[in-house]
């Protein structure tokens, strides 16, 4: 996955497909599995507390991962299932797909990683959540104030957020 | 083009009941394709947690870079997954056709054990047609 090909840091958001709240919420973590922001739209059940919630997602998507890097047909020499990966090393989902959600997943070099559940009949979310790391690296990272491993708590980035993940098909 | 990698089923504790490869690179042994079975089968019941609605039956997608996994989950809690290139189409038709052999060729011999590894000759060979039917179709040839 290229991210820093081309010169602008920024590019255009992706035209908006539909109008309407779509998407139900959005995690980011550290690579450390700290949860830096939860923002939810429109959640109906919540089966388990906030912490809980975090950590669970965070370790569905750890062994997610681990479970995607062993099972990938293309490659030969593959780790031992468990192993912690890098950032970057070895095969990584990108999405996953429920009767009643889509989930698209999304790490940076640096382990940051944004999860965006959304509707099951939502297109392919890579370029968004792409623009939302943008966000991130302007409105957070660039905030002299923030310090790194710390919950975001920027109220331009949430602004931002939400009129951008409103128009998202 | 559109191939699938392999097939696995899995019993409703997660127990890999059969496991099947296509051709994949590099080998799997029977260890590993077991802890892959049980770690889907955790993941499964996760992500029914994790839902912001009612009603969520697990994944039925994933998309990788490399690969696509379909799911097919009956109604009695028995999972068939299959890995195969991304962007493949009727998978999940596949898997309705394999959850029909299954239940013909597998629940419906008197000398099935429920839960236990798959061992029946008429289901291996079924099977094998229908993914090579299916190979046909998609390849046109």
């Amino acid at each position: 996955m290229q991210f820093f090909g081309g010169s602008d840091i920024s590019p255009l958001p992706p035209p908006p497909t539909a109008s309407g709240n779509n998407a139900h919420m959005m995690y980011v973590f550290n690579k450390n599995g700290v949860c830096l922001l939860y923002r939810e739209w429109n959640r109906s059940l919540r089966t388990l507390n906030a912490q809980q919630d975090h950590k669970l997602m965070f370790g569905l998507l750890f062994s997610l991962k681990s479970l995607t890097a062993k099972m990938d047909p293309t490659s030969v020499e593959k780790g031992n299932l468990g192993v912690p990966q890098l950032t970057g090393q070895g095969c990584s989902f990108h999405s996953f797909r429920t009767n009643t959600y889509k989930l698209s997943f999304m790490e940076s070099p640096s382990g940051i990683k944004i999860i965006l559940v959304t509707h099951p009949r939502t297109g392919d979310l890579r370029e968004s959540l792409k623009y939302i790391y943008n966000l991130y690296v302007e409105y957070v990272v660039k905030n002299p104030l923030y310090s790194p491993g710390m919950p975001i708590r920027s109220e331009l980035f949430n602004m931002t957020l939400d009129q951008y993940v409103r128009g998202l098909g | 083009m559109a191939a699938i990698y392999s097939l696995y089923i899995i019993n409703k504790s997660g127990g890999l009941i059969f496991y099947k490869d296509y051709g994949s690179a590099g080998r799997m042994d029977t260890n590993d394709s077991l802890r892959l079975a049980s770690l889907w089968h955790s993941m499964h019941a996760i992500s029914q947690q994790l839902s912001p609605t009612l009603g969520c039956s697990g994944i039925e997608l994933l998309e990788a870079d490399t690969f696509d996994l379909h799911c097919f989950q009956s109604l009695t809690g028995t999972k068939f997954f299959v890995v195969c290139e991304p962007g493949t189409q009727h998978m999940e038709g596949l898997l309705k056709v394999i959850y029909e052999l299954y239940t013909d060729y597998v629940l419906k011999n008197p000398f099935y054990e429920m839960e236990m590894p798959i061992r029946c000759e008429l289901f291996d060979i079924n099977l094998s047609q229908a993914v090579q039917k299916d190979r046909v179709a998609l390849l046109g040839r």
